[in-house]
């Protein structure tokens, strides 16, 4: 079942189109994969669909809910969280503020806390520090907790390896396929192994338009097209 | 909740150590002019922690913030007048105040917390100057510039005596005379402690968080499902009501409300100053400005004049010293508290030991 659908978006910022033709369609759980060069049109992708930027003309639907025009409060209220590329915590609040304001009550489920700190020991031990204090592995696991501190339906990550550690970059690989059990994954990502042991669905943007789509079984079996479209084969 | 330091403990310290200066003030400093002084700092600690509330917490720049001040004081005082010197006028002024700076605080808000910070800052400039002006040319009922005196409730008049003795005489205690100065003065400080409190709560509390992700960010604070405006509106709503009762609470203290002690823009460059020196969002910083402010506005010339007469054989010095100089030397002491305390007092000693 389709969760989230694009259909012929196109984005501008100021002048300058930035999508051109963007169609995809993100089944309803597990990891779907949006990978491309650098400029493609990936984190311009996951803002339209967040109402950061206005797509226009184009559709994106949401359990069959037409997104475009909608401000970016309600569809975050839709159960659409959104963890940007620079990890968008706020470095002046502790990790414990951070996390609050992702619940709608300002109150924790100590069930899905308890989740959360199983996920990443490292938050419940800096609960009370600034976030701004955190490692940059640490960030980014506060970036993704918190979009998890609450049940949602979607998650739209936005290149979440970048400048990490392998050894984290582990870690996150395997919170990811524990979220991934109850929640869809709309990833962006660069780093293409990360990618590849998470998704199982995956679309690579070029110049603002969608140049393959399909399973990462079979992307991942046709080295020819990664390096037409990545310059890259595995 | 924000993380305790070492720097925390010291300036809640002294916040304590103030309060409890303030709650015995009159029993510490028998003069009539040291009450002033304590009734004032009581009534700008709440007025420059509402507006750390706005600028600290939220990040809105508003010049509107004396108005607000000013229709709580004019509400007060032009009950008082024509109703006479009983608590329903005081009721009744003090929730006219609040009623018009609730009107004028979301028109404000709602039309104008889309634009950019100086734009905002801008269109409040231009609302209180407009107010300031309808307050002097709107004479019958403001007084115009001469101001309005009226008479306060019963017990807040001097000669009223709390409790006599078998003489039918004020009784005294520690040398001071239980009588209605007192009561006001109990009045402004019980006022102004409370609201101080629920300003605290507030910033203590989930919706506090709010404002200070706001203040980081807008554009991430919405991203996880925050209406930006229709929080910087509630918050500019909120600091507006607070003012405005400090406006009333200052209006019953002086007895007379005219546009230089409820309305003058230099009220709204003291704010300014007292939350600067004491210390953006940090609400405790208010406390701190406002004490060294008000302070310094009471008894700088004095101790200059002291200082004056002391080096008067040293060259130059004693006409430096000269008490007419003393907003310089208040400019002086402003330059070196902002490069030695980037953050404000409180905002400084309470960022030591934030990195462990």
């Amino acid at each position: 079942m389709t969760l989230l659908s694009l259909q012929n978006m196109k984005t501008n910022i100021g002048q300058y189109a930035v999508l051109h033709d963007v169609s995809i369609e993100v089944p309803e759980g597990g990891v779907f994969v949006l990978l491309g060069r650098n400029g493609a049109g990936k984190t311009t992708t996951l803002r339209s669909i967040m109402g950061l930027w206005q797509p226009s003309p184009g559709s994106v639907t949401f359990r069959g809910r037409d997104l475009t025009g909608l401000h970016t409060v309600d569809i975050a209220r839709l159960g659409i969280a959104f963890v940007p590329e620079n990890m968008g915590i706020f470095g002046g609040l502790t990790v414990e503020e951070n996390m609050i304001l992702a619940t709608a009550k300002g109150t924790f489920d100590p069930k899905r806390l308890t989740y959360i700190y199983d996920l990443f020991p490292a938050l419940q031990k800096f609960w009370d520090k600034p976030a701004w204090s955190l490692s940059g592995g640490q960030k980014q696991m506060l970036a993704v907790a918190r979009a998890i501190i609450e049940p949602r339906e979607l998650i739209l990550i936005d290149e979440p390896t970048k400048g990490l550690a392998p050894a984290i970059i582990d870690n996150m690989a395997a919170a990811f396929r524990e979220i991934a059990q109850s929640t869809t994954i709309l990833l962006v990502e660069q780093n293409f192994e990360f990618a590849r042991s998470l998704g199982q669905n995956m679309a690579v943007i070029d110049d603002g338009r969608i140049a393959h789509a399909g399973t990462m079984q079979d992307f991942v079996a046709n080295s020819a097209l990664q390096d037409q479209l990545l310059g890259l084969s595995v | 909740m924000t993380q305790v330091t070492n720097g925390t403990r010291i300036v809640k310290a002294i916040v304590l150590l103030i309060g409890a200066l303030l709650l015995f003030a009159p029993f510490l400093f028998q003069d009539v002019r040291s009450i002033e002084v304590a009734a004032r700092i009581c009534i700008f600690v709440v007025l420059v922690a509402s507006y750390d509330l706005l600028i600290g917490y939220t990040g809105i720049v508003s010049f509107a913030h004396t108005m607000f001040f000013g229709f709580g004081a004019y509400g007060a005082a032009i009950a008082l007048r024509q109703m006479g010197p009983g608590w329903d006028a005081v009721a009744l002024g003090a929730l006219a105040g609040v009623l018009v700076s609730i009107v004028v605080a979301i028109a404000i808000g709602l039309l104008s917390l889309r634009v950019k910070a100086i734009f905002f800052a801008m269109i409040t400039l231009a609302v209180a100057s407009v107010v300031m002006v309808l307050a002097s040319q709107l004479s019958q009922l403001t007084g115009g510039e001469d101001g309005i005196t009226y008479k306060t409730p019963e017990v807040f008049k001097t000669a009223y005596k709390l409790v006599t003795d078998a003489d039918g005489k004020v009784v005294k205690v520690f040398g001071v005379k239980l009588n209605g100065k007192l009561a006001a003065y109990y009045f402004v400080f019980a006022t102004s402690l409370i609201l101080f409190i629920a300003l605290l709560r507030i910033v203590a509390s989930p919706f506090g968080t709010v404002l200070k992700a706001i203040r980081e960010n807008e554009a991430r604070a919405e991203a996880i499902g925050y209406r930006v405006v229709a929080y910087r509106t509630a918050v500019f709503v909120i600091a507006a009501v607070i003012a405005s009762l400090a406006g009333t609470v200052y209006a019953i203290w002086l007895k007379y409300t005219g546009p230089d002690t409820a309305l003058n823009f230099s009220i709204m460059i003291d704010i300014l100053l007292m939350v600067v020196i004491g210390g953006m969002g940090t609400m405790w910083g208010a406390v701190n400005g406002a004490v060294l402010m008000v302070l310094a506005q009471y008894y700088l010339r004095d101790l200059m004049g002291v200082a004056a007469e002391a080096t008067a054989n040293i060259p130059v010095l004693p006409y430096l010293l000269d008490p007419h100089r003393w907003l310089f030397w208040l400019g002086i002491i402003f330059i070196l508290l902002v490069y030695f305390f980037p953050k404000g007092l409180a905002g400084t000693i309470m960022a030591k030991g934030a990195r462990t």
